[in-house]
């Protein structure tokens, strides 16, 4: 096969699979001409992550990388969430084949927006948020 | 183990046990090579002359017409370079379409890179050619038309004996790769005026690896395998005897199938598709319908999910299907014959081919569209562009 069972098992049983309808903040990442496109949404509360659900349309990477994501954010500080890089996405999913890696880019990428969505409602300043290939680029250099 | 549903015969069949059973002596005590001289050698060069017969039946053409390769994509390579080399000083010019086999395409692309002149022909968004299309693109300098007689992801089968016939009065040879058509659709190659015709044994229950180039007597061609003198000298290569009496076999098994397996997996197929259309809101055909269509071929998009996801769950259930999506290939482009309908991206990503075979029945029709509905309402419901798309339809 060429997906983990970790993948295989992120992809099949998703985990918070839906939408907030009164989110805190939302985000996007990806668009259709790739294939792929994450929606995320958050809910804060006391500077946490304290509820995330996601809609995915892409291919089984791209939705066990957002399963996965919204586990490992869940729970976490703003920052901390943040900070999730798309490396810690693919190795908690065991890794994802080469051509996939853009696909937890993706997810990071769908999770800055939420939280930059976010700390616009509240008023702050966005963070810097790096572009695709930036992102693309930084994991290519970690292998 | 779970029910097992092959709905990709687009892609490969398996061999059938007739044919399996015809070639395995070729493997083992029937060994010799066809240009020895003593029986052993001998026995196996009749019986490589006895496939040519069998194939040249089902074409129409003559034995000595019929010319051994490896699989379609040798002969695709040979009727582009071999033209190409042969009328280099005739003409650069060479005409095909968008929705061509890679066999045929990257040929081109590479001739393009030595400097020869390539024209795509568009196709109508069922994917059609135009004959009027092909008669505008030939000029003084045109060597070569290739034309594929039926598509392999959206199974349009083209105008062939309309383009062979213009060819063949304006003097320009006609190639069409027919790795799709025979065995499944009657053809004809000098009714339809073909010069050559490539076919591969694997598309019609025979073995991988095995290939025919039909090229018509008369017609001048340079050698692509150059080496020993096999085949009249015109492709080297110690023969696969296996394979070819394989290859026999099989072709002459499918033509006398022919006409009862087309009525019966055109009847199949549009119960496919009509099931399909009925169940699943949305959905959209891709490729002619009715007689100018593969009668094993269903290819549709379901907008809202991505073409890999949909295999991957048609395979937790034992269906095996292919799809044009670029996530299933590597590249990040959809398949080029989906574009070159007119689908935007998120159809052609969204695109399901499923092609049916000898072994699919009524059931399996009912098992893939029950498995399929339901993987298509549980990815719909966690995909954003399907929330996008029924709210766009929602306000229209």
């Amino acid at each position: 096969m060429l997906y983990s069972d970790k993948v295989m098992d992120h992809f099949q049983n998703p985990r918070n699979v839906g939408e907030i309808v009164d989110a805190d903040g939302v985000g996007e990442a990806g668009n259709p001409k790739c294939g792929d496109i994450m929606k995320i949404y958050i809910r804060v509360e006391d500077d946490h992550i304290t509820d995330i659900k996601f809609k995915t349309f892409g291919c089984a990477s791209a939705i066990a990388s957002s399963s996965m994501a919204t586990e490992l954010v869940k729970g976490k500080s703003v920052k901390e969430a943040w900070d999730l890089t798309n490396s810690a996405v693919a190795e908690a999913l065991d890794g994802l084949p080469p051509i996939k890696m853009h696909c937890s880019v993706l997810a990071e990428e769908a999770i800055h927006a939420a939280i930059n969505d976010y700390r616009h409602r509240q008023g702050l300043e966005p963070w810097e948020e790096k572009s695709h290939d930036e992102l693309v680029e930084e994991h290519s250099h970690h292998h | 183990m779970s029910r097992q549903v092959y709905m990709d015969h687009a892609a490969t069949t398996p061999v059938a046990p007739d044919v399996f059973h015809a070639m395995a002596p070729y493997f083992t005590e029937s060994f010799g090579n066809p240009s020895s001289l003593y029986t052993l050698g001998q026995q196996n060069k009749k019986a490589i002359e006895e496939a040519r017969e069998k194939v040249a039946r089902v074409l129409n053409a003559s034995p000595a017409e019929i010319f051994f390769t490896s699989g379609g994509t040798e002969s695709d390579n040979w009727a582009l370079k071999g033209a190409a080399f042969t009328y280099r000083n005739k003409g650069n010019h060479i005409i095909t379409t968008k929705i061509e086999h890679h066999a045929i395409l990257h040929s081109a692309e590479y001739l393009a890179r030595l400097g020869y002149d390539i024209t795509y022909l568009d196709v109508d968004e069922e994917g059609r050619v135009s004959v009027e299309d092909v008669a505008k693109a030939i000029t003084d300098g045109t060597i070569l038309v290739s034309v594929m007689f039926a598509n392999n992801e959206i199974g349009t089968i083209q105008p062939i004996e309309k383009i062979g016939k213009l060819c063949r009065e304006r003097g320009v040879l006609f190639h069409t790769d027919a790795v799709q058509a025979v065995a499944h659709v009657p053809i004809d190659v000098k009714a339809m005026n073909i010069d050559m015709l490539s076919l591969s044994a694997h598309k019609f229950y025979g073995p991988k690896g095995t290939g025919v180039m039909f090229l018509r007597k008369g017609v001048k061609l340079d050698n692509f395998i150059h080496g020993g003198g096999q085949e009249k000298g015109r492709r080297a290569t110690t023969e696969n005897v296996a394979g070819i009496v394989g290859l026999g076999v099989a072709i002459e098994r499918a033509g006398k199938k022919m006409v009862a397996e087309q009525k019966r997996l055109s009847a199949l197929r549009n119960k496919l598709i009509d099931e399909i259309m009925k169940r699943i809101p949305y959905a959209r055909v891709n490729g002619a319908l009715g007689d100018t269509r593969l009668p094993n071929n269903v290819n549709v998009s379901l907008i809202g999910i991505e073409g890999e996801t949909m295999l991957m769950d048609l395979d937790m259930f034992g269906i095996s299907a292919s799809t044009g999506s670029a996530c299933s290939s590597g590249s990040l482009d959809p398949s080029h014959v989906l574009m070159a309908i007119g689908l935007s991206h998120e159809m052609a990503h969204g695109s399901l081919r499923l092609t049916l075979g000898e072994s699919t029945t009524d059931e399996d029709v009912h098992y893939v569209v029950e498995k399929l509905s339901g993987i298509v309402e549980r990815r719909r419901n966690m995909s954003p562009l399907w929330e996008d798309f029924i709210k766009a339809q929602e306000r229209s």
